[in-house]
């Protein structure tokens, strides 16, 4: 395990059975509850989003008048937000199929982003939240173009690092629309450009769809307000994406969240599992309308804990979360936007140096050995 | 005509190419049904415009569906989905109303003590409410060219699709002799009870027997159903047709009849599938058969997950994280219970997704893979 951060202590094999179970108490609890309440939630977001859009859009054709334009822009990013991170991303992780409304169905949700749907789904509700903080198979540490940990090897290329981390911030749902392609595959020669011909078309053809909507029909409806329409929808899709990568990178890259090794990893037990996204995650604190607009990912320790509950639940459950910890005594790594984004910036800044910054190198340690029973037969049992 | 064409203008540039564009990815039916529940593009929904509630049991709902549907053959049924707690049943129903009333169409739910949606109705079905539907389906129906003679049997709820065949015949103009029979525990259990005696007093050709099993006595037919029956009716098998919907017992009857007079092939029957039993034993492993239903392929099911069952029988879905965790692996069961393999949960419910990573068989199970 790697970290900037003191090491948390080591449970006993029964210790993190006992937190495995207390949690998984808490998430049989919540599935059984479901109903008309998480339904009437995401229908109004749902119904907040599709106003936001229409009203932002709406104005945005009379862009050229400046209230307008700073009205709709800010309508259309927030719109945009919700569409992406309260909605999309939660809805996509399968939170809402126990409704059975193909409207909120995990597989059939596309979102207003490049990023078609289907591949976001690999790369995060697997790739990412099966194998969270694994360095070398969590692809979303660094998004395979940032130093975000010192176990990654420096090279030269990453005195660039805190450039190219503004660049994907600006260009984040672009970023996302060409993570699953897992490009680096091509210089390792592990894939072919052929290989990924497939996914190109489909990340070509959604993103032209999003690009003509978002830079060509709706300005040119505008007729000679079109440039002010442009740069209302280019102004709304940069908010939503720096916004996106604030919030994302502030879920596993602060100070005090720790790496792990896929040695470490193997053969882990559902406790352990859990122990992983636990200390791999952090948390934001903040009020409720900063949680929806985080998509509740301002509760990243929860939603790795339960991905498929509904997120709107991650605020009453943190409660339960935070006493559990407390009890084991692990960490709960939360704090304010400005304190965690500063610890990620400060991160970024130091990782383009070589080394780790700190100079502090530990050994990685082990998690407390346990039966080496494979997650399958546990789940099994 | 000057309502009609500002409708047909909104529909046609809602359905184009550019709204299309404009509102991608998400499409129009999602921004228009945020005001208009009944509105799609595709989807046939329906808006309840009356409800009556004519028994202690039943309910009966007056449906507009929107310019989606395609109507109906008096007979067939269809899939009526509606929200209950947060989560999306659907059930079949058939249409009671004549095949000619175009805008309209009436369906009958029984409400029965195990049941889900029907007891749903009865309880709160109200005007302005909306139901998803689909269009209607089954071969239980009129034959284009009608019958001379036609022998229309039911027995309780059963009775919706005869009672189409019979109102869509009365008001066509049908002229051939019709007979009805219809069983039910008394007189206060017969939804559309009002109704058959006016069309039986309107049509000369039409005639109505009622058998009633808790009421001797107060109907034309005594008992269950016996070949006695048939004469009463005074219908000829051989030169009928005969439609019967009902429960099993009924229908099993009716079969043996027209079995033994070597008329299978004059005879129709429907039978409302009953719902799979909601009580199984979480702890036993039920054996039974899982069906791949797209792929055509069928294993004799044990009690490891579906995923691992799938992929033993040839099969490649798509899977990840074989947890339960990224839903990768997210399909839709049709039928059968199946078991959380990490709460030891039973779920029973028809047409549900499932992460079949985690979920076991329990009995018969039938997959959309």
């Amino acid at each position: 395990m790697s970290t900037t951060a003191p090491q948390p202590p080591q449970l006993t094999p029964e210790q993190l059975d006992a937190f495995g179970r207390e949690l998984d108490a808490i998430r049989e609890r919540v599935t059984a509850d479901l109903g008309e309440r998480d339904a009437a939630y995401i229908r109004r977001i749902i119904k907040a989003q599709r106003g936001l859009e229409i009203g932002g859009r709406g104005l945005l054709e009379f862009g050229f008048l400046p209230p307008a334009w700073l009205a709709g822009t800010a309508a259309l990013s927030l719109s945009k937000i919700l569409d992406n991170m309260e909605i999309g991303h939660n809805v996509m992780h399968g939170q809402y199929d126990w409704m059975n409304d193909e409207a909120v169905n995990g597989q059939a949700f596309e979102w207003d982003s490049a990023c078609p749907s289907e591949q976001w789904r690999h790369s995060h509700n697997y790739m990412h939240h099966t194998h969270t903080n694994i360095l070398g198979k969590d692809r979303d540490i660094g998004y395979g173009v940032l130093r975000m940990s010192e176990d990654q090897k420096w090279h030269p290329y990453y005195l660039g690092n805190p450039v190219y981390a503004a660049l994907l911030a600006l260009l984040f749902q672009w970023g996302v629309a060409l993570h699953d392609l897992e490009v680096e595959q091509l210089n390792t020669g592990k894939a072919k450009w052929s290989d990924k011909r497939g996914m190109l078309k489909e990340i070509w053809r959604k993103g032209r769809r999003q690009a003509l909507k978002d830079y060509a029909l709706f300005p040119l409806l505008a007729g000679p307000g079109a440039p002010f329409t442009l740069a209302g929808n280019l102004t709304a899709n940069a908010v939503r994406n720096v916004w996106a990568f604030m919030i994302i990178f502030c879920g596993h890259f602060p100070e005090g969240t720790h790496e792990f090794t896929e040695e470490e990893c193997e053969g882990e037990t559902r406790g352990e599992w859990y122990y992983r996204q636990l200390l791999g995650s952090a948390n934001l604190t903040g009020g409720e309308l900063f949680h929806i607009m985080s998509g509740n990912l301002s509760h990243q320790i929860e939603h790795h804990l339960f991905p498929d509950l509904p997120a709107h639940r991650y605020a009453e459950l943190a409660v339960e979360v935070r006493e559990i910890c407390a009890r084991y005594g692990l960490p709960y790594n939360s704090g304010p936007l400005h304190k965690q984004f500063g610890s990620v910036v400060k991160k970024i800044v130091k990782l383009a140096l070589p080394g780790g910054g700190g100079g502090d190198e530990r050994a990685p340690e082990p998690i407390a050995a346990a039966p080496a029973a494979a997650e399958r037969e546990l789940v099994a049992a | 005509m000057f309502t009609q064409t500002p409708q047909r203008l909104t529909r046609r540039v809602l359905s184009s190419k550019l709204a299309d564009a404009l509102t991608t990815p998400h499409g129009v039916d999602r921004y228009v049904e945020l005001v208009r529940p009944a509105f799609s593009l595709r989807d046939v929904r329906a808006e309840v415009v009356a409800v009556r509630r004519a028994t202690a049991r039943s309910v009966t709902l007056a449906l507009r569906p929107n310019a989606n549907w395609q109507g109906f053959r008096a007979g067939q049924f269809v899939r009526l989905s509606t929200e209950i707690d947060g989560v999306r049943h659907t059930r079949c129903y058939s249409p009671a109303s004549s095949a000619h009333v175009g805008d309209l169409i009436e369906l009958t739910a029984h409400a029965q003590a195990d049941g889900v949606v029907s007891p749903f109705l009865r309880a709160g079905a109200q005007p302005g409410m909306v139901v998803s539907l689909s269009q209607a389906e089954g071969d239980f129906v009129l034959p284009d060219e009608r019958p001379d003679q036609l022998l229309l049997i039911s027995g309780g709820s059963g009775i919706t699709p005869v009672m189409s065949m019979l109102r869509t015949l009365c008001q066509e103009g049908y002229r051939g002799r019709i007979a009805f029979l219809h069983y039910a525990r008394d007189e206060h259990d017969v939804a559309y009870r009002r109704q058959l005696a006016e069309l039986a007093a309107g049509h000369a050709n039409v005639r109505l027997l009622h058998g009633f099993s808790r009421q001797p006595g107060a109907g034309e037919l005594e008992g269950r159903f016996e070949r006695a029956h048939v004469h009463a009716a005074r219908i000829d098998p051989a030169r009928a047709l005969t439609f019967a919907c009902g429960p099993t017992g009924l229908l099993d009857a009716v079969r043996t009849t027209w079995a033994g007079d070597a008329l299978e092939e004059r005879l129709h029957v429907e039978q409302f599938t009953a719902p799979a039993p909601a009580q199984v034993d979480p702890d036993a492993h039920v054996a039974g058969s899982v069906r791949f239903a797209r792929s055509g392929v069928e294993a004799s099911g044990t009690a490891a997950p579906l995923l691992d069952q799938a992929e033993a029988a040839g099969l490649t879905p798509k899977s990840g994280c074989r947890m339960g965790i990224c839903h990768t692996c997210t399909c839709r069961k049709l039928e059968g219970a199946v078991r959380d393999v990490r709460t030891g949960e039973v779920s029973t419910a028809p047409d549900e997704l499932i992460q079949i990573c985690v979920n076991a068989p329990v009995g018969d199970v039938t997959l959309d893979i």
